[in-house]
């Protein structure tokens, strides 16, 4: 690499038109669809064990038009905007409030230590016995996840406010907790526990997988009775969909978290 | 008449350490005191005393009330601006002035009242990270301006700005102290400075801390920078602080 005298590094010129990022993705993902189809086209592989893409418009088209996709679709919906809203707000209050209380850190500090380590899933036993197979059975599974990783950022975020804020505020005469937290603590750790929610709105999707996969209406449920089918392409249909589906929550999420947070530098 | 501020027998611990001990200071009303002496000998922990920020081991602190429930007793400024940083810079002005007994029209004209003071009028809009260091501290002094404080506390306030900016905010400090009578406390590492601002000088000195001397400023207003007295009084003063480092803090 050149360097100009002065120490920096000349202006690079604009990538040429064949090393351009949308260019080179979308340069990519056709790769990506060729071999795919060619490992089919060549008898590679079975199509019933990978089907190729040029079959998948068919496969979604008939999915679409029996009404079947859009049910699964706002069934699994129902229950991961559920799960997802309930298990992050009892993840945030709870946090909050064990982030500003000793007393609250020290009565859970056991609880949480024997809780914490059990898996979402190892409490499908569990959803099926109190709501059976239910959406509620599947809201409480996506919820229990979502909610020790916004409870864990929660936390986090409020034990590492900055403790000069908290006194600028207490020279002002704010000595109540409660003003305190909406005046410093909450918009202080507002990264934090945004953070948290989008890693929340990824974990979820995989429990509403999960939790539909034991019969819960949806798209996974959709999925595995399409796969004991043999319909492989269903079921890729769905992994797309679903792919779709977080690209679109996430990116909704980001629009928000970017206004909240349009002070950051 | 009371003193403003009458702190007596007082006693500081912190983390095992006693940082001020058998300390009296009576402040009158509308007094303008510095404060000077060695780093880490307890400036700013005298100034969180008085703000009621730190428990006192022994003694106590009495501080005047504030004269009307749209006022606080004291402000503080601190080392450090201390911004917060999701807030536009009007809205830190306020930040302060959001406890008191004031609609948000008052508040706001005196936020940007405040600002225009400090040469920051036109900043309002700004978000803290998009100041240079010195603007923020301006905004730091003027969020203390917006609660009208009938006591200011300034640690080091004008510590990071440079000469010219420092003394116009010097002389800005001056005059808005004549105009409201209000009693100032402030630190400072710069002699001089002390001298040309304050009615008294003190020093602390020792460990644990106490009052080293006390040196009464009586040359008249508007002053000289350097003016006579201010040349004595500050190789006085310097005199002093060498020894109360050379001796290892002892008396
Ligand atoms: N929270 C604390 N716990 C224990 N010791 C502390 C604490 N805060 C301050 N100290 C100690 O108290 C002493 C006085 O601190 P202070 O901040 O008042 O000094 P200062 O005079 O303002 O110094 P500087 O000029 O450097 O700002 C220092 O020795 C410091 O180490
Ligand atoms: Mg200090």
């Amino acid at each position: 690499m050149s360097t100009a005298p002065d120490g920096r590094r000349p202006a690079p010129a604009g990538p040429g038109l064949f090393r351009h990022p949308t260019f080179l993705a979308i340069l990519g993902f056709l790769g990506f669809l060729g071999i795919w189809e060619g490992v089919t086209r060549f008898g590679l592989m079975s199509p019933i064990f990978l089907p190729p893409p040029s079959s998948l418009p068919t496969a979604f088209w008939r999915e679409v038009t029996s009404g079947i996709w859009l049910d699964r679709i706002l069934q699994s919906l129902d229950h991961y905007l559920a799960g997802l809203v309930l298990g992050s707000l009892l993840g945030i209050a709870l946090g909050v409030a064990t982030g500003m209380s000793r007393t609250l850190e020290g009565l859970t500090a056991w609880v949480i230590r024997v809780l914490r380590p059990i898996p979402g899933l190892a409490w499908v036993p569990f959803a099926i016995l109190w709501f059976q197979i239910s959406p509620a059975a599947a809201t409480f599974i996506v919820g229990v996840g979502v909610f020790w990783i916004n409870y864990y950022a929660t936390l986090s975020a409020v034990q590492g406010v900055d403790g000069d804020l908290i006194e600028l505020a207490e020279s002002f005469g704010y000595r109540s907790r409660l003003v305190k937290l909406v005046k410093v603590v909450l918009p202080a750790s507002t990264p934090g526990i945004l953070a948290g929610v989008r890693t929340g709105l990824g974990q979820a999707w995989m429990s509403v997988v999960a939790a539909e996969l034991f019969g819960v209406a949806g798209l996974g449920q959709r999925m595995n009775e399409a796969a004991t089918l043999l319909a492989s392409d269903i079921v890729v249909v769905y992994m797309l969909t679903m792919a779709l589906l977080y690209g679109l929550v996430d990116a909704v999420f980001m629009l928000i978290r970017n206004r909240l947070l349009a002070w950051r530098p | 008449m009371a003193p403003v501020i009458d702190i007596r027998g007082l006693a500081i611990v912190l983390g095992g350490n006693t940082i001020l001990e058998d300390f009296d200071l009576a402040v009158e009303k509308g007094e303008f005191v510095a404060v000077v002496g060695a780093s880490g000998v307890g400036k700013s922990t005298l100034l969180r005393i008085v703000a009621g920020l730190i428990p006192s081991a022994a003694g106590t602190v009495a501080v005047a009330a504030a004269a009307a429930p749209d006022r606080r007793p004291y402000a503080m400024v601190f080392q450090d601006a201390r911004l917060l940083p999701w807030r536009r810079v009007t809205r830190n002005v306020e930040f302060g002035a959001e406890g008191l007994s004031l609609d948000r029209k008052s508040r706001r004209a005196r936020a940007e009242a405040a600002l225009s003071l400090v040469g920051l009028g036109s900043h309002g809009l700004r978000y803290p990270h998009q100041l240079s260091g010195g603007q923020r501290q301006r905004v730091a002094i003027a969020r203390a301006l917006a609660v009208e404080p009938e006591i200011l506390l300034m640690d080091e306030p004008f510590g990071a700005l440079d000469a010219i900016t420092r003394a116009s905010l010097q002389d800005e400090l001056v005059r808005l102290w004549q105009e409201t009578g209000k009693t100032i406390i402030f630190v400072t590492h710069d002699i001089d400075e002390a001298v040309y601002l304050a009615d008294r000088v003190i020093l602390l000195g020792g460990k644990p801390g106490r009052i080293q001397s006390q040196h009464v400023v009586t040359a008249s207003r508007p002053r000289q920078r350097d003016h006579v007295e201010a040349q004595g009084l500050a190789a006085e003063i310097r005199d002093n602080l060498q020894n109360t480092v050379s001796d290892g803090g002892g008396i």
